[in-house]
């Protein structure tokens, strides 16, 4: 480890944590309507967690940048210190930025369009996203710009390892004697339930 | 002066993304005129970026369609020859495998791209917008009403007995229809005459029994796929409930004007004589028309101490009064579970599936 840059090592340190010990989904319970709904099969929850990745990744940096050039006080474009209003403008870069994406891939990617288009739109009204960007916010963090790349992808990745993994879950579950009272979403947010805590084992192993 | 900064810098904000987003749209979503042709009809030219089915309707081309372009209905059916796109998962549900594999699309969810090639059924092309006025409304049971449109201007409507309209429901914010059969026989064509039985929240119903005599009512039309048997050989049967009445007084008032001797029955089903529509009207026509053979059933009976016709459910009754042979075309037209025990009988009966017509609402 000698040869690694301290700066480097512990960027890497927060992309481990936000993708095992920080999970978006399974340590704060955020994007979970999406997450149970799109992860009755695997294509379609990979579909859908890539989606989300991106947008994450990209939000998170957009408004890292907004918040540092125009909400916090003395910021470059605004001298007056406008942080109480961060959450809204976050939503509403997020909006903005997913309309723009999927006009976007509409016109030049048709294939990558008609693999992700219908989740796009539910992306809006993900939890997870702004969750991410309010949480990099945190000043025990101290995150600069690249951390905050860095954190946004793996809080991504983090959401997208554990769709999959309940997609996975599901499938299997779809053969199983599951009493009926519990069966769709009981048995869902059970499991949900479970995976937290067996993801809980990783607490301490990366620490932000 | 913090609250203008604040409300400056939130402006600025959101005026930004929203120029983004319109300058976006300007280069992005703009795909130039695409041509589109229907069948065989000379193509037309429009502004790409719009959907299929709002060209189709500004084109006067009339695809029947419930949800208003939700893609929640799945009516408006057309076969893409070229230039449609792939499939859409929200397609899906409603395309029966033969359909995905012969380029059947709805026409609400495809965006218009390039230029396209379509195919719809060819009644389709004759279907019309009418401006119609309230004439006459009438309670006749306790929930249902009876509404004849007068047509605007001297407008006709040409169309077979046993085909519908679709209302035009104002005040949804959205462009939303609702289909009615008519009740009324071909020959008239300055009117149409509809059923409508109140459901309570229902879009459609609650409309058509808010609406009053002289209010304008807009509709398109004529759609439906059943075909009548002209041979007088065949029987024709109908079998109903409920407001599956109006196609089937559509089609026996049309054979007493046409073809009074002809073979036909009627099977209804009501709860209690208060549903029992237009029996008398019936009786009346049973004069003019000896061969016509008038069921009605009740299916609960013990309020109706004056009854003296059947009881039970209505599919009994085809199965006690149908013939066992000969050629007969049968229309059913009512409440699902009172089709599926219909057809059954007409299983047993020997008659083939495809000289039944049904309707299940």
């Amino acid at each position: 480890m000698d040869t690694l840059s301290p700066e480097f090592s512990s960027m890497a340190v927060v992309f481990l944590a936000a993708i095992i010990t920080n999970n978006i989904l399974l340590t704060e319970f955020l994007g979970m309507c999406s997450f149970i709904a799109i992860s009755r099969h695997m294509k379609t929850a990979f579909g859908m967690g890539v989606a989300v990745t991106f947008v994450t990744f990209s939000t998170a940096m957009l408004n890292y940048a907004i918040y540092h050039g125009v909400l916090v006080a003395d910021a470059p474009l605004c001298a007056a210190d406008l942080t109480y209003l961060s959450y809204l403008v976050f939503i509403m870069v997020i909006a903005g930025f997913v309309q723009l994406v999927e006009m976007i891939l509409e016109r030049f990617s048709p294939v990558l369009h008609y693999n992700l288009g219908i989740y796009l739109p539910l992306i809006t009204v993900n939890c997870a996203i702004l969750g991410v960007s309010i949480n990099m916010l945190n000043p025990d963090l101290k995150f600069g710009f690249g951390k905050t790349a860095v954190y946004g992808l793996g809080s991504g990745l983090g959401w997208l390892l554990a769709i999959c993994l309940m997609a996975g879950l599901r499938q299997r579950m779809a053969d199983a004697d599951i009493p009926r009272p519990l069966r769709g979403l009981g048995i869902t947010v059970i499991v949900t339930g479970l995976m937290a805590m067996a993801f809980m084992g990783f607490a301490d192993m990366v620490k932000m | 002066m913090i609250h203008f900064e604040a409300m400056l810098t939130l402006s600025a904000i959101g005026g930004t993304l929203a120029l983004v987003l319109l300058i976006a749209d300007r280069f992005l979503c703009n795909y130039g005129p695409c041509t589109i042709r229907v069948n065989e009809e000379e193509p037309f030219t429009i502004q790409g970026g719009g959907k299929l089915l709002d060209a189709l309707y500004d084109q006067k081309i009339f695809i029947p369609s419930a949800c208003g372009g939700q893609g929640t209905c799945g009516y408006c059916k057309v076969r893409v020859l070229e230039g449609g796109g792939p499939v859409l998962p929200t397609e899906l549900p409603f395309l029966a495998s033969d359909e995905q594999a012969d380029g059947t699309r709805l026409a609400c969810q495809i965006k218009i791209k390039q230029d396209i090639a379509i195919r719809v059924k060819e009644e389709f092309l004759h279907v019309q917008e009418f401006q119609a006025t309230v004439a006459r409304a009438q309670l006749i049971t306790l929930d249902t009403r009876e509404i004849v449109l007068a047509l605007g201007g001297d407008a006709e409507i040409e169309f077979r007995p046993g085909q519908y309209i679709q209302i035009f429901v104002p005040g949804t914010g959205e462009t939303t229809f609702r289909a009615y059969s008519i009740a009324s026989p071909p020959s008239r064509k300055r009117e149409v005459e509809l059923l409508v039985r109140l459901i309570p929240s229902g879009l459609g119903s609650t409309y058509l029994h808010s609406i009053q005599p002289g209010d304008p009512v807009t509709f398109t039309g004529p759609y439906g796929e059943f075909i009548m048997d002209e041979s007088t050989e065949t029987e024709l049967v109908c079998v109903g409930g409920g407001c599956g009445m109006a196609p089937m007084r559509s089609i026996l008032r049309h054979l007493g004007e046409t073809t009074p001797g002809r073979t036909c029955s009627l099977y209804f089903g009501a709860r209690t004589a208060a549903d029992a529509m237009y029996l008398d009207e019936f009786r009346r026509l049973q004069t003019e028309m000896p061969n016509l053979n008038v069921v009605y059933a009740l299916s609960e009976p013990e309020d109706s101490s004056d009854w003296d016709g059947a009881t039970g459910f209505i599919h009994e009754s085809v199965r006690n009064h149908l013939s066992d042979s000969g050629k007969r075309q049968l229309f059913l037209c009512g409440p699902p579970p009172m089709i599926e025990a219909t057809m059954t009988v007409l299983d047993e009966k020997g008659v083939p599936t495809e000289d039944s017509f049904y309707d299940k609402f």
